[in-house]
């Protein structure tokens, strides 16, 4: 404490130095300058910090990009598009599928802040919005999960079929836990990992489930 | 007598002299202010104390930011009054900058008052072997009920073992080979769970303040999560092997060890017959009601979203096959004239 004294500034200290405008280093260039670039140029780079994103999810190596420059539009598309496939799967052609798709979205992203919320109480380093690009990311093998599915019930829904489907889910389950306990229970105290990751397990496996047991009409 | 009466006098004209010197100390650190304010915000629970180092850190850093802004606007204002307009453009970044400045520190602030979760954080100190012990001594009445058992006030448990819940109805709502619905089974699965947990711990958190039972609520909160571990077994395995006496086994069994745990542990905070029964009564009646209510129902809801959705496709007498075996009505039968004989 003592050496913060000589940092507070009192009004009988008179401010010494020179009184350069900060306010040009403040606030900072490229924010003037990424304005004036085309749409195009902002769209592409976007575009290939989530793709890069997505090949760091399906090859999940232990490197801190996902976690440094994390964004959400990863995880809205996977969660738009998970939505947007498991809608067909209601029985009544009366019914529009709304409440699917808000259901889908709402579970997805409410899980997310849950398992968030608890990393944290837990004791985690991570922060709030990190924690849940990564959970978005690695959505990632079940969307493409649910692609297959639809594939495969396009040529038909029997017993062999299921079982086809059983083991991608599962599969893809799998990687989708790996994928997202290497981001994430790095960040853990080393004693606790397991009560981090038992969430996301309940969390990918409510997923699964939506894509496993979907029959389109 | 009088030279004790002059030690006091003259320690509190030191602590006086003394005061004064840390007045004036505070006067240097109040141009700062941080230090001082801290205190006061700071929460008991929160983490560790570099937080707070840096949180002061951060605010002497602002205020230093702050008071050259000012400094400098003073010098700026004074330009522009001359009539440079290349100034005024950095005027009005300073003036920006500066209601920026305050309006996050204000919005920061709001938000680490009322969004605290660290308010939250000593319940969720537990470790796996902590949580697994508990799960296993949710099914072991206590024998020593004279004694107040101790019940940890820990909510990771709890809060798992809810979502566990919900996952294994989802589950059963698979193997029953029914799904219309998926959106509304789930909103259902997830209201029932949560607020079987909050509203059974509420209210017997209420019986128990009119019964004079220690008890508070977040240990009812977690007494009733643990109970619910005897649900998620039952339910996780009804759910696979359909035979209902098995489920009737498995509600006696299961659910009573976990009910007769919660019970005992009850019982050992109460004081009184009377209380002692209406506490446990109803705390008894409603859990085992609950795994009921979990088993049966969901098959009639199931059932009633296939009556409106699937329309005549679907003959009556087929449904209540599938959900009512013949072997198992025989069983109820048995079983209720047995109890009826014992009566």
């Amino acid at each position: 404490f003592a050496g913060l004294a000589d940092v507070s500034i009192s009004e009988d200290i008179p401010v010494e130095g020179e009184i350069t405008v900060p306010v040009g280093s403040r606030s900072p260039d490229e924010d003037y300058s990424t304005l004036d670039e085309p749409v195009k140029d902002t769209i592409m780079r976007d575009l290939k910090a989530v793709a890069k994103k997505f090949v760091h999810v399906m090859y999940p190596k232990k490197s801190s990009a996902l976690l440094r420059d994390w964004d959400l539009w990863g995880p809205l598309v996977l969660c738009v598009s998970l939505a947007l496939m498991l809608q067909g799967g209601s029985a009544d052609s009366k019914d529009d599928g709304g409440p699917q798709f808000a259901e889908v979205f709402v579970i997805i992203w409410f899980g997310a802040v849950v398992i968030t919320v608890n990393s944290k109480l837990l004791g985690g380093t991570i922060s709030f919005f990190q924690s849940l690009c990564v959970l978005g990311y690695c959505v990632l093998p079940l969307t493409v999960a649910m692609l297959v599915c639809r594939l495969v019930l396009l040529a038909g829904s029997g017993t062999v079929s299921f079982i086809i489907r059983l083991i991608v889910v599962v599969a893809m389950f799998g990687w989708s836990m790996l994928a997202s306990t290497a981001f994430l229970a790095d960040s853990q105290p080393p004693n606790r990992k397991a009560l981090v990751v038992y969430p996301i397990f309940l969390f990918y496996f409510v997923i699964s489930w939506m894509i496993l047991t979907f029959t389109p009409q | 007598g009088p030279g004790t009466m002059s030690a006091p006098g003259a320690a509190a004209g030191g602590g006086r002299s003394g005061a004064a010197d840390w007045g004036g100390f505070e006067d240097n650190m109040q141009g700062g202010g941080s230090a001082v304010i801290d205190m006061e915000n700071m929460d008991d629970t929160s983490g560790s104390s570099f937080e707070d180092m840096g949180e002061m850190h951060q605010r002497m850093k602002e205020e230093e930011e702050e008071a050259e802004g000012e400094a400098v606007a003073g010098e700026e204002e004074d330009g522009e009054f001359l009539g440079m307009k290349g100034l005024r453009g950095q005027l009005g970044r300073q003036v920006a900058d500066q209601m920026w400045q305050v309006g996050k520190r204000q919005a920061s602030r709001a938000f680490s008052l009322y969004a605290n979760i660290d308010i939250l954080r000593p319940y969720f100190d537990v470790e796996p072997v902590q949580v697994r012990t508990r799960l296993l001594e949710s099914m072991i009445p206590v024998k020593m009920i004279n004694f107040p058992q101790k019940i940890a006030g820990e909510l990771y448990g709890p809060l798992m073992l809810v979502f566990t819940l919900v996952a294994i109805l989802l589950h059963g709502m698979k193997t029953s080979d029914t799904i219309i619905r998926e959106g509304t089974l789930m909103g259902t699965a997830i209201g029932t769970c949560f607020g079987y947990w909050l509203g059974v711990s509420s209210f017997i958190y209420f019986l128990a303040y009119l019964c004079n039972a220690q008890i508070t609520m977040v240990q009812t909160l977690s007494l009733l999560g643990y109970g619910l571990f005897g649900h998620c077994i039952t339910l996780f395995v009804t759910y696979n092997i359909h035979f209902h006496s098995l489920f009737y086994i498995f509600w006696l069994g299961v659910g009573g060890l976990s009910t007769l745990r919660m019970v005992a542990v009850l019982v050992s905070r109460t004081v009184g017959h009377t209380q002692r029964l209406i506490l446990c009564g109803t705390l008894a009646a409603l859990h085992m009601l609950f795994l009921l209510y979990l088993h049966f129902a969901y098959h009639k809801v199931v059932e009633g979203i296939l009556d409106t959705l699937e329309g005549p496709n679907m003959p009556p007498f087929q449904r209540v096959a599938r959900d009512i075996p013949i072997v198992s009505n025989a069983v109820l039968n048995t079983t209720a004239k047995a109890i009826a004989l014992t009566l």
